[in-house]
């Protein structure tokens, strides 16, 4: 691709992401992991995401992607982490650790889970409705101000003082759950064990259905995953939930995939699967063309899609073969940046911390 | 066979020989930052050199701790040592992709993490590491360090030990579940006065069945904990005559707690200061404590005994003669430091101080200096000194804490090991692909009724 091209159509470029760990993928081969993440890289995807759900057999999403980190260069590593069975300073400095292992590439996809076996495990009652999505505004809040804690420069080796670091620029979060907080309510001081994440703020990502007013705040997230029932209800969907969020929250359109594969037809794979399209998810089922057709549509609505493969070896052999580089070649497809971060994908800056500036900083004898 | 032989015997069997470990401590005094060739304490790239370093010297064990709050100095976070360290099992699972031998031990706590949530995560960590992992089981009780996490303190100091067993019970039936290599797992039920845990676990076994067991707590009741539980007890002694004692002292309580006189290893924290020459490396050793123990860390040392600032106090000059204003020592700056008598101290310290004729910089840097464990000198009048170590047994191996990053273990590895190798003390390859296998540790299989009764017991 031209710079020139890349200029014009830099305004409607978008993004792929790939679920690595949908039916297809058994989590048990490890050595497979390393090459599916990278092959799913030199695909050309710009990002990859974790699942966390209970699986049996299947390990924990964070740490997979952390291992993913050193042998990759450019694509976005993206965990499911839960919110409300979690500790929320633990999470904090996990994602911030994996921002530092993936050079800047990590980010979050915060989940609610509900459930009672994960109550039960931990010893709590079950967590439902609205409660959740409190769980998860606090925990989405104690991370924020746990990575921004430590300014930038917090660390300052200044040998003369013999300061390691500049006390003025760390900061108690000083969290507490609000008053009408339905669980057991907590509070997190701070400051984080570990100095401000690669890119200051990783980007957050939930599920539409978490974010909204009474929800998780919309500001709390910067990208939301959109479901619909099938692909021809996505745009639609997609523009509703860009009227009820606004413009600084990205949209992802969730899609499943099924190729035409190695001289077996998509409809036929699908039958002998079995299986049905997981809550609700749209899901596409044809040839690669139609796909590359179908994304590029999507793309003109959403800044991403994430594409759930049916078989991960067998999907992501097609998708790089014909699809990625047919929607490159149409110049709806972002071109991936070596070394770049998670933040410069999404388009967003990398913030100031909450604190700089402020004369919030922990005062003597406090 | 021979190691399940040696694990089960009455008598206690010196193998011979020394493993390694290296702890990236994180935060300390202990890791110079003024030198020029300090790296950085939170870059990836520094942890992969250490662990890759460690595992060209055929290290069996790359440790981390674990960070739960910041230790403060007066009311603020303490501002003049190595700080901000990442998660160690996230640093450890990435450690994974780009090492292939070494073990991966994280340091976690029993106090604030949830037993099923944490046996699943160290689980994965064995599985995704192709079973290298191990945990390093530590015990926290304050309510100052509970401030970060969603239940505050809770634990009084005198349950900390019965807490932590019934934690690492759990733990284990929750490893031992899974009996088959298809599952399914079976449904652990735990009850206790701290918490309830009701989860059928989701992880197969690992390629060293669980991860392996390190422990740190130094007390009776810490050593009787280790002794019923642990693989391996990472001991505060690593002088000779220290050494053979704890050796005993550990021998006789895992007698008594059932096990065989050789199933807990030990692997003492430890320090290095080499060189070609004997002279080189006192030389060497100066320059260290000196970058370790800055005037401004002196001063800071006495002003937390103090519980008052002290920065009048010349730290080439004598002590302070004003008392302190606490009666205690407080906890945040780590547990060593908690619940002294601060008056009482003061006055012994003055007096050693006047009597020995010490500067304030000079009595911290003997107090805090790993002064029992340093072994300083040339590389050859070393391994002899190690080789002895291995020759009686008094110790399984080494816990080594670099005072560099990353360039800490170059010395060692390029030097030490070779000498060690020569003397036929030291491993010339890694026996094997799991952390179990090269600790020369026996697989732990319990059958049901075994477990039935640890349970009974905690």
């Amino acid at each position: 691709m031209s710079t020139t091209e890349h200029t014009t159509e830099e305004g409607r470029a978008g993004f792929l992401a790939i679920e690595l760990d949908g039916a297809g993928w058994d989590g048990g081969d490890f050595a497979s992991l390393a090459e599916a993440v990278l092959a799913a890289e030199s695909a050309g995807f710009h990002a990859a995401t974790f699942a966390d759900a209970p699986v049996p057999g299947r390990t924990n999403a964070l740490q997979r992607a952390a291992y993913a980190g050193p042998v990759t260069r450019s694509i976005a590593l993206v965990p499911e982490v839960d919110t409300v069975h979690t500790e929320p300073f633990h999470v904090s400095t996990q994602l911030a650790s994996l921002d530092y292992v993936s050079g800047g590439r990590a980010g979050w996809i915060a989940t609610a889970a509900e459930s009672s076996e994960a109550a039960a495990a931990v010893g709590r009652s079950s967590v439902t409705g609205a409660a959740l999505a409190q769980e998860a505004a606090a925990s989405i809040e104690v991370s924020r101000r746990l990575w921004d804690s430590w300014e930038d420069d917090a660390v300052i080796r200044d040998v003369a003082t013999g300061r390691y670091i500049d006390v003025d620029k760390l900061h108690y979060a000083d969290f507490e759950t609000p008053a009408d907080f339905a669980g057991a309510g907590y509070s997190v001081k701070g400051p984080s064990i570990i100095p401000r994440p690669l890119q200051g703020q990783l980007p957050v990502l939930a599920a539409a259905s978490l974010v909204g007013e009474g929800q998780v705040p919309a500001d709390g997230v910067d990208a939301v995953l959109v479901t619909a029932p099938t692909p021809e209800l996505l745009a639609a969907e997609i523009r509703d939930v860009r009227r009820r969020l606004g413009a600084s929250v990205a949209v992802i359109a969730e899609l499943e995939v099924v190729l035409d594969s190695r001289g077996q037809a998509a409809v036929e794979r699908l039958a002998g699967s079995g299986s049905a399209a997981d809550g609700g998810r749209a899901r596409y089922a044809g040839t690669a063309a139609g796909l590359a057709d179908l994304l590029e549509s999507l793309l003109v609505e959403a800044d991403g899609v994430r594409l759930h493969p049916a078989s991960l070896a067998l999907e992501l052999d097609e998708l790089s073969r014909l699809v990625l580089p047919e929607l490159r070649r149409r110049g709806a497809l972002r071109a991936p940046v070596l070394d770049g971060t998670f933040r410069d994908l999404l388009g967003l800056t990398r913030p100031a911390s909450r604190y700089a500036d402020s004369s919030a900083a922990i005062a003597a004898g406090n | 066979m021979t190691q399940h032989n040696r694990a089960k015997s009455d008598v206690f069997v010196p193998t011979g020989k020394l493993q390694f470990g290296v702890f990236f401590q994180g935060v300390n005094s202990g890791t110079i930052w003024k030198a020029a060739e300090s790296g950085s304490q939170t870059d990836f790239e520094s942890f992969r050199r250490i662990a890759q370093t460690a595992e060209r010297g055929l290290f069996a064990a790359f440790f981390l701790g674990e960070g739960l709050r910041l230790r403060e100095h007066l009311g603020r976070p303490h501002a003049l040592d190595v700080v901000g360290r990442p998660d160690a099992q996230t640093m450890l699972a990435a450690l994974a992709s780009v090492t292939t031998n070494i073990g991966l031990v994280a340091t976690q706590n029993t106090t604030y993490n949830d037993p099923a949530d944490l046996a699943h995560r160290l689980a994965s960590l064995d599985l995704i590491s192709g079973g290298r992992a191990a945990w390093n089981i530590v015990t926290t009780d304050n309510a100052w360090t509970g401030a970060n996490f969603r239940r505050g303190g809770y634990l009084d100091h005198a349950d900390r030990y019965r807490h932590a067993e019934a934690f690492v019970e759990t733990a284990k039936r929750i490893w031992d579940s899974w009996e088959t290599a298809e599952g399914p797992a079976r449904r652990v039920l735990h009850e206790g006065q701290h918490y309830t845990v009701d989860v059928t676990p989701r992880l197969p076994r690992s390629a060293q069945y669980r991860p392996v067991l390190f422990q740190a707590g130094d007390s009776p009741e810490g050593r009787d904990f280790a002794a019923r539980q642990a693989d391996v007890i990472f001991s505060a002694h690593p002088k000779f005559d220290a050494a053979v004692e704890f050796r005993k002292d550990l021998v006789a309580r895992s007698l008594a707690a059932g096990r065989g006189a050789n199933a807990v290893q030990i692997m003492p924290a430890s320090e290095f200061i080499l060189a070609p020459t004997a002279e080189e490396a006192a030389a060497k050793k100066e320059w260290v404590r000196g970058l370790q123990i800055g005037p401004q860390q002196a001063v800071a040392y006495l002003e937390q005994f103090w519980g008052r600032e002290l920065s009048e106090y010349d730290p080439d000059g004598p002590l302070p003669e004003i008392d302190p204003v606490v009666e205690e020592t407080s906890e945040t700056r780590g547990s060593g430091f908690h619940g002294a008598k601060a008056r009482q101290l003061a006055d012994q310290w003055r007096a050693e101080a006047k009597d020995k004729g010490l500067s304030i910089r000079q009595f911290v840097t003997s107090r805090t200096a790993r002064v029992d464990a340093t072994f300083t000198g040339s590389y050859s009048a070393v391994a002899d000194q190690l080789a002895e170590f291995a020759r009686v047994g008094a110790v399984d191996g080494f816990n080594i804490s670099p005072w560099l990053v990353p360039s800490g273990l170059d010395d060692i590895v390029n030097h030490l090991v070779p000498e060690l190798q020569e003397r036929g003390v030291y491993p010339t390859e890694y026996r094997g692909s799991t952390l179990r296998e090269n600790l020369g540790l026996e697989t732990p299989v319990r059958t049901a009724d075994e477990t039935a009764e640890a349970v009974r017991a905690s």
